[in-house]
């Protein structure tokens, strides 16, 4: 099976994210950037449905500043994936959820492949836009928020999370799968598989090899605008007090206080 | 202005989510509304009572049998005709998979995440807010095309029209193609719990890993059965197996805005917090007193949860009586 994930590098997720007050945009330098955990799962999936069918390949596909192989090969390629893609170009700067969906899906054709995955979405834009921009793109199904993947015959068969419980969904390969958290528990990189990442091909696009022209990408062709930011107001601190003994005559006062008891 | 809402069918019934945004929609122009699933033109009623005027219905059950593909065709093609200035999508799971495909169908870009929207001289905003809402950005879509914006669920309070009628029904049918027949459900399993939904819970009780194990969770949901509240969880809690998904509260949980929120346990995370933020009184209780859920809890007990749960749960029956 020829399986791809999309990976993206983001902020360190501990640390406090800022905005850029020129570009308005996520401030990304001088800020340690990893391979969005949330990823992770994807990474994991890919690699446990390799080994159930020998004779796979697992790409990771990333679009990212130059640096973004660091991530790359420490959180993806030195767990086991195979091969990498870096889309990486000045004039990509700034994309939206559209222009990231077309370079990805550009990128990911050359590969042919038979299964994408994805996080539901990323930790630090979240909007969960690009894998079904890909898959419309691509012209495949998308089977989201999978907590369970399983492929067999051709077919690629998800436990969808729902708001009150999960969906069984089904669909002939080739799909896109998003993976939630709860799918699986990713592993962490060996040593042996760290040596061996330096090594891994990572093969390098720039929006004009893609196809794509300037102006369907980055800044200049991105629809949606930051027009400017503010910080949200803040809920101020009340009594905090030392459990000695009272904490629970303490609340029944404060629901009684509030009339809700 | 012209706005359009898909107003979302989720189990045979309109999805909450779709009052809440005919409410915003009827603010900002005339509203239609895009109803699609077997019980479409049920709706007209509910909706009427919600000040829309007018649904497009489409009565298929292709609408329950795949995902995603079939409403994002009929959408599409609808707007492709008709060019409405705007359209409001929530962002639910399938609202979500619905607009991305739009997204690229349409060309169109989209705004996610809307907190807020609003026209100023013609030209649309919308606020989002981001990094876990402790920033609040203005967006806009420099776009002369149907703008898609994705909305927040709780968002925007649904209220009644007073007098409100019936809204007239427009049957459609738009073509599906067999190609968005892809995607197949094939089970639809609800996780039954009982009492109130977290959604609609006036008091919501939630645990996190301060909790210990699986086992101790019971213990909260016999003080939310106590206090006729929904019991909600964090990741950690969820991702460890104790409970089902359905009880996540989060950025990539649920959004829950009740009269009182019960934090046990809980560490605070920004991806936790900005799906309960909203609620009008916050209770912590936890063991650490420097936690970050302390920095805005308007009560907080730096204590045992373990402790603390059964104690309240037994107080609150001796009340009863
Ligand atoms: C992309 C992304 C999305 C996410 N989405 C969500 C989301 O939707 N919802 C969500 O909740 N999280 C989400 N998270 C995870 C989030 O970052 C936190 O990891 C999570 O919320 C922590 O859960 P917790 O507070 O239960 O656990 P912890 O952070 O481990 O906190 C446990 C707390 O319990 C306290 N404690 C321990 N014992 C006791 C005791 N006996 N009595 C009282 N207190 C005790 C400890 O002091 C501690 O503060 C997301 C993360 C990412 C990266
Ligand atoms: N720049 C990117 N490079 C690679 N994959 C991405 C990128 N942006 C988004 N994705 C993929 O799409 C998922 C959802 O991201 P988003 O739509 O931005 O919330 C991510 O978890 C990745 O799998």
């Amino acid at each position: 099976m020829n399986i791809v994930v999309c990976v993206k590098q983001v902020p360190e997720p501990t640390g406090t994210n800022q905005i850029n007050p020129e570009s308005l945009r996520i401030q990304r330098d001088g800020i340690d950037a990893v391979l969005d955990p949330a990823d992770e799962f994807g990474v994991e999936a890919a690699l446990q449905l390799a080994e159930a069918h020998p004779g796979s390949t697992v790409t990771v596909v990333s679009m990212g500043p130059a640096n973004a192989i660091e991530a790359l090969r420490r959180g993806a390629l030195a767990r086991g994936a195979d091969v990498g893609i870096l889309i990486t170009d000045d004039a990509l700067a700034g994309s939206d959820t559209l222009a990231t969906a077309k370079v990805l899906a550009a990128a990911i054709k050359t590969v042919q492949p038979d299964l994408i995955l994805c996080a539901t979405e990323s930790t630090d834009a979240y909007t969960g836009m690009v894998p079904g921009g890909i898959a419309q793109i691509l012209n495949m199904p998308l089977l989201s928020f999978a907590k369970k993947l399983t492929v067999s015959n051709g077919k690629a068969i998800i436990q969808r999370q729902t708001a009150g419980g999960y969906q069984t969904v089904e669909a002939v390969l080739p799909v896109v799968v998003t993976v939630t958290g709860s799918i699986n528990t990713p592993r962490y990189p060996a040593l042996k598989g760290i040596m061996q990442a330096k090594k891994k091909p990572v093969a390098q696009f720039t929006a004009s090899k893609l196809g794509l022209s300037a102006d369907q990408v980055g800044e200049k062709g991105a629809k949606e605008k930051v027009v400017s930011w503010t910080p949200a107001e803040t809920r101020q601190a009340g009594t905090i007090i030392k459990d000695d003994g009272t904490a629970v005559e303490q609340i029944v006062t404060y629901l009684a206080s509030i009339k809700v008891i | 202005m012209n706005i359009w809402v898909f107003a979302e069918i989720s189990g045979g019934k309109l999805d909450r989510t779709a009052l809440e945004l005919v409410t915003k929609a009827r603010a900002l122009g005339e509203v239609t509304a895009i109803v699609l699933g077997s019980s479409a033109e049920a709706q007209a009623g509910l909706l009427g009572e919600y000040g829309v005027k007018k649904i497009l219905a489409q009565s298929d059950k292709v609408f329950e049998e795949y995902l995603a593909e079939p409403a994002a065709e009929v959408l599409g093609t609808l707007v492709e005709q008709h060019k409405p200035d705007l359209l409001l999508i929530a962002a639910t799971y399938d609202g979500r998979d619905v607009a991305a495909r739009l997204n690229v169908r349409l060309n169109s870009g989209i705004i996610t995440d809307a907190a807020e929207i609003q026209f100023e001289g013609g030209k649309l905003k919308a606020v989002v807010p981001a990094f876990g809402a402790t920033i609040l950005v203005d967006v806009t879509l420099e776009t002369n095309t149907t703008k898609l914006v994705l909305v927040r669920p709780k968002a925007f309070a649904a209220e009644k029209v007073a007098g409100g009628t019936p809204a007239q029904v427009e049957k459609i049918s738009v073509a599906i193609p067999e190609r968005a027949k892809r995607a197949r459900i094939v089970e639809n399993v609800v996780q039954a719990s009982d009492g109130p939904s977290l959604e609609e819970a006036s008091i919501v009780v939630s645990g996190g890993r301060g909790l210990k194990e699986a086992a101790n969770f019971e213990l909260l949901k016999q003080l939310a059965t106590q206090l006729n509240a929904a019991a909600g969880a964090t990741r950690a809690v969820v991702d460890a197996g104790w409970v089902p998904y359905s009880f996540q509260v989060g950025q990539t949980g649920k959004t829950v805005k009740p009269n009182v929120y019960f934090a046990f346990g809980i560490s605070g995370a920004i991806q936790h917090t900005v799906g309960m933020k909203g609620a009008k009184y916050i209770i912590a209780i936890n063991k650490d007193a420097d936690a970050p859920i302390f920095k805005f809890a308007d009560l907080g007990i730096v204590g045992d949860a373990l402790k603390i749960i059964p104690a309240l749960t037994e107080e609150l029956k001796k009340r009863k009586h």
